[in-house]
């Protein structure tokens, strides 16, 4: 015991630089890089607004990342559910003073930037749920009042975001949340339960949805009944990554990209430029950058003492696949159009800061690896 | 220890629970790249067809007409340079100054302007709008100048249809207009080609030989943005012009025709009486056709419409009139082809004829004595053609009478607007009118008057026909791929048949039974023309070169009521509509003739007087020409 408490303590900042996880961070470094240059296409080649902006948020939230992993894991640990409150209480904020754009009320403006407080959610849940599920018995984690609490930990937020209404970010949300619950031992019969009730009730959710919600998925299920209207994204974006090919076209040159055939090319739709451009050959290159992203976080979570770091990382290993499944399956035309960024390439401060905050929690638990927290 | 036993149990969890995950999120991501790899590599080619299907947009260019061109290369239907002014509203800074600018420096009506604002708010802001689609030269150089005024505007310079001479050939040529919606959908070239601002051929040769004229589209590729506006240029693939057309007409002839018709009412047609080449055709009065190029206004169209010399009537080919008197060749042919007179045969004319109580007067009221063929022919008997025609009959009449022409279209289907004429017999009377023919109807029929209809063409055939010596002749107006030259024609057609290119198969040309009687016929007219009391002496000339053979005729438009017939007035003292028609056919030289002629001067009086004397004028300017016809006759083969 002591000996822990003196190891935790006692790492300097150069041990702390030391035992930094370069992969990680070159791969978050080279992400990065790429994000800017692609974001600079979208400017159609020109140093404009997305391109400055982005390169800004960059150089403040990596910083910001590793000012983060230099704080013990213990501290985010203690802090967890404090950290998960204040983002529930801005969500609060948000749904009543927050600044209304295009029909949905999410953000929140902070002078410097804009804020989307449901963005830091999908960290901020895994924390909380991280935390509950260190602290719980083993035992007691099938028990009545423990999934009591943690469906309402999802639940709450999910409320919240859904009347914004942002459907993506709670879809996103719930499933971070439910990684945990599964890692944390939940009984798997749960799962399946709570998956048929799902199958039976979704004509009933579905009636719930807002129209544009409901047409998005009828064009999903057939994306050429309109293709002028709601089709008329996938179509292009299908069109934009099919004309890529093995090669792409050339960095600067994705003309469905640069004559304004893309929508929303900067943020939901980035990657549709990125294949345009680069094809087949960079898509599957950007896949094997982000797959070694998640293994190395999967590797840290598994070589972490403590539950707490190691079901983040899990987590956040997990959330980061599924915003990058739900992203890429909606704009290949798998799944219907939902409002997901792809981490650190999409324009949106609030994604970039919620994504950096995460690496910067499994950095932490890498400098920290050894550290237990009761 | 239970704690700790707890704490491991839960990692096992832990771990056990992500390895299910790791492996699903391996499945996961190779059904992304699986999907990948279907729209990437197994469906790129769909993809990047729909891609350029996207970004490239085609633009067609209108068409560059083909030229027409007289006889002698001069260009007749050509294309000319026009400065135009287009707007292109996403550039303008202040649309209102800028309108406000043009209206005073191109005076524009009010009715312009607000067309133009119209056209704004219908058209995309990249979309030009054209301001004017014809500026003069000062216009656009006074554009030009203040040009760092007005921002947006851009002068533009393009290619539109133009008849140098103006009204000479509106007849033949027509004009060529913006075309309306069922002229679109009728003809499949027009449809596939047409572009807005494209003009096509409203009237004449210039409709009937649309598909040959209208050239293909230039075509700019142009990479466009997902609003349409064009990005640049990809290519620019030429038009080809359409077909250049010659014509068999001459130039200097058709102008001379014009001049000599100068505000009267009528036409000029000239032959050649071997190869059938019309030299001109002229209807007057005629209009400009430039007129029509951007769009006639009002008051110049009510202008033409409503002038009582009716110019849009083309009246060689439209115009229906009784041939009077230019019948009695045919007449005369007739009755010596059947036998029924010969050149002896004498008719004691007194200045009138009684027949069933009715009576049938000569031109010259006391008469012409006793009268032979000859006579006759040259002062004009009628006395002597009623009886004629009685003995002969109207229907062997007609049978000589279609044989030469008359009753049938001469150009075929070159122009719609071509009358057939009439030339009647018993079976038409009573199969049209339904009541039996009446012997005093032969009668009046023999002089030209009656049911007797005829274009001038026609009588511009009949006369050629006559000329040639008794030979079928085909007119035309295009020199087409296998021009036949002139001693081929005549010697083809002396030999009685000739080798029709287009049904392939030899025509018997000879349109007589003996070619003696052609031969009085044409003795009978040239002393119409070149013996004393003859009734176009005055307009004969005696030089061998120029010398002409021809027969005058007067159509009377109503008929002469016995208290006129007395009075014998003056032309001027008759109204207008009520004035004869003059008429007057001719050939020449006579010696080895070469070109025939019918003028018809529409309420001129008799054609003596008003038609015969344009005949002198019009032929030693044809055989002066003679010459350098025969030299250009093999300059350029153009197919149509």
């Amino acid at each position: 015991m002591f000996q822990h408490d003196r190891l935790s303590n006692e790492i300097t900042l150069f041990q702390k630089i030391k035992n930094l996880d370069y992969i990680l961070l070159v791969s978050v470094i080279l992400l990065s890089v790429l994000s800017v240059f692609v974001m600079y296409s979208t400017d159609g080649g020109e140093i404009l607004f997305h391109t400055k902006n982005h390169f800004v948020k960059l150089a403040v939230f990596f910083p910001l990342m590793i000012f983060v992993a230099f704080f013990n894991i213990k501290f985010w640990h203690n802090f967890s559910y404090i950290i998960y409150l204040i983002v529930i209480l801005l969500l609060i904020y948000v749904s009543f003073f927050g600044i209304k754009s295009s029909g949905s009320q999410r953000w929140m403006d902070l002078y410097l930037f804009v804020l989307q407080p449901s963005e830091l959610m999908k960290v901020a849940i895994i924390m909380c749920l991280a935390k509950y599920f260190h602290r719980i018995k083993i035992e007691n984690v099938n028990s009545f009042t423990s999934i009591t609490i943690v469906l309402s930990i999802i639940i709450i937020p999910i409320i919240f975001v859904i009347s914004q209404p942002d459907l993506g970010t709670s879809i996103l949300i719930a499933l971070s949340g439910l990684i945990i619950l599964w890692l944390g031992g939940m009984k798997i019969k749960y799962f399946i339960y709570s998956f048929i009730t799902f199958l039976i009730s979704l004509p009933f959710i579905i009636s719930f949805l807002k129209p544009y919600q409901k047409l998005r998925i009828l064009t999903f299920l057939d994306p050429d009944r309109d293709p002028l209207g709601a089709g008329y994204q996938i179509i292009q974006s299908k069109i934009a990554i099919g004309s890529g090919g093995l090669n792409g076209k050339g960095f600067l040159k994705g003309t469905q990209s640069y004559l304004d055939f893309l929508p929303e090319k900067h943020t939901d739709f980035i990657f549709t430029l990125f294949s345009e451009e680069f094809g087949f050959i960079g898509s599957v290159g950007l896949l094997i950058l982000y797959s070694i992203i998640i293994f190395r976080i999967v590797r840290i979570g598994a070589i972490s003492r403590s539950n707490f770091a190691r079901l983040f990382c899990f987590g956040y290993a997990f959330a980061i696949f599924i915003y990058i499944v739900v992203n890429l399956s909606m704009v290949l035309g798998l799944l219907p159009i939902v409002g997901s960024p792809l981490p650190i390439m999409s324009y949106g401060g609030s994604s970039m800061l919620a994504t950096m905050i995460g690496f910067g929690i499994v950095l932490s638990a890498k400098i920290n690896h050894k550290q237990m927290i009761a | 220890m239970i704690k700790s036993n707890s704490g491991i149990r839960k990692t096992d969890v832990i771990n056990r629970r992500m390895f299910i995950i790791g492996a699903a999120k391996v499945v996961v991501f190779v059904g992304i790249i699986a999907r990948l790899f279907s729209l990437q590599i197994n469906e790129n080619k769909k993809y990047l067809t729909l891609s350029d299907k996207n970004r490239i947009r085609e633009w067609k260019l209108p068409p560059t007409r083909g030229n027409i061109v007289d006889y002698f290369g001069n260009v007749i239907a050509g294309n000319l340079k026009v400065y135009q002014l287009h707007i292109i509203p996403e550039q303008v800074e202040n649309f209102n100054y800028l309108l406000v600018r043009l209206k005073n420096l191109l005076n524009l009506s009010d009715k312009r302007i607000v067309r133009i604002q119209k056209l704004k708010a219908e058209l995309k802001p990249w979309d030009s709008i054209i301001v004017s689609e014809n500026l003069s030269w000062s216009q656009f150089v006074k554009i030009n100048n203040y040009l760092y005024d007005l921002v947006g505007v851009k002068p533009v310079m393009t290619i539109s249809r133009n008849y140098p001479f103006n009204d000479v050939y509106t007849h033949v040529l027509g004009y060529v207009s913006q075309p309306n919606e069922q002229e679109i959908l009728e003809n499949e070239t027009i449809q596939e080609r047409f572009v807005p601002g494209m003009k096509i051929g409203k009237l004449g040769l210039e409709k009937r030989l649309e598909n040959h004229l209208i050239g293909t589209n230039a075509i700019q590729r142009y990479e466009v943005n997902a609003y349409g506006k064009r990005i640049n240029q990809l290519e620019h693939q030429k038009g080809e012009q359409g077909s250049k057309i010659r014509l068999t007409v001459d130039t200097e002839i058709q102008k001379a025709c014009g001049k000599l018709l100068n505000e009267k009412a009528g036409s000029i047609s000239v032959m050649d009486i071997y190869t059938g080449d019309i030299i001109a055709m002229y209807s007057s009065p005629s209009y400009n056709p430039n007129l029509f190029l951007f769009g006639i206004s009002q008051d110049e169209w009510q202008l033409i419409r409503n002038n009582p010399l009716k110019p849009l009537i083309n009246k060689t080919l439209s115009g229906l009139y009784s041939p009077g008197s230019t019948i009695k060749p045919i007449v005369a042919l007739s009755a010596l082809e059947n036998k029924v007179i010969d050149t002896k045969f004498k008719v004691k004319c007194t200045g009138k004829m009684e027949l069933y109580g009715q009576t049938f007067h000569c031109w010259k009221e006391k008469g012409h004595g006793w009268v032979s063929l000859k006579n006759a022919m040259k002062q004009s008997c009628d006395t002597y053609f009623y009886e004629v025609a009685r003995l002969l009959g109207v229907d062997r009449l007609n049978i000589t009478a279609e044989k030469f022409g008359l009753g049938k279209k001469v150009l075929g289907d070159y122009f719609d607007n071509e009358k057939k004429g009439l030339f009647p017999n018993t079976k038409w009377k009573k199969n049209n009118l339904g009541k039996g023919w009446v012997l005093g109807e032969t009668l009046i029929t023999g002089i030209g008057q009656g049911y007797i209809q005829s274009t001038p063409l026609q009588l511009c055939m009949m006369t050629a026909q006559i000329a040639n010596g008794g030979f079928a002749v085909k007119p035309k107006i295009i020199v087409d791929s296998n021009p036949i030259s002139y001693e081929d024609a005549k010697q083809s057609m002396e030999s009685g048949l000739l080798f029709d290119t287009e049904s392939e198969e030899l025509l018997d040309k000879k349109l007589f039974k003996n070619q003696k009687n052609i031969k009085i016929v044409q003795e009978a007219m040239f002393a119409s023309t070149n013996e004393r009391f003859g009734t176009s002496y005055k307009s004969r000339i005696d030089d061998p070169k120029y010398q002409f053979a021809g027969k005058t005729g007067t159509a009377q438009v109503k008929r002469i009521s016995k208290r006129e017939r007395e009075l014998d007035l003056e032309l001027d003292q008759i109204p207008y509509k009520d004035r004869d028609h003059a008429l007057y056919v001719a050939y020449g030289p006579y010696v080895n003739p070469r070109y025939a002629l019918s003028i018809i001067v529409e309420h001129g009086g008799s054609g003596s007087k008003a038609a015969a004397p344009i005949a002198k004028k019009l032929f030693k300017l044809i055989i002066d020409r003679h010459d350098l016809r025969n030299k250009q006759s093999n300059f350029e083969r153009i197919t149509v």
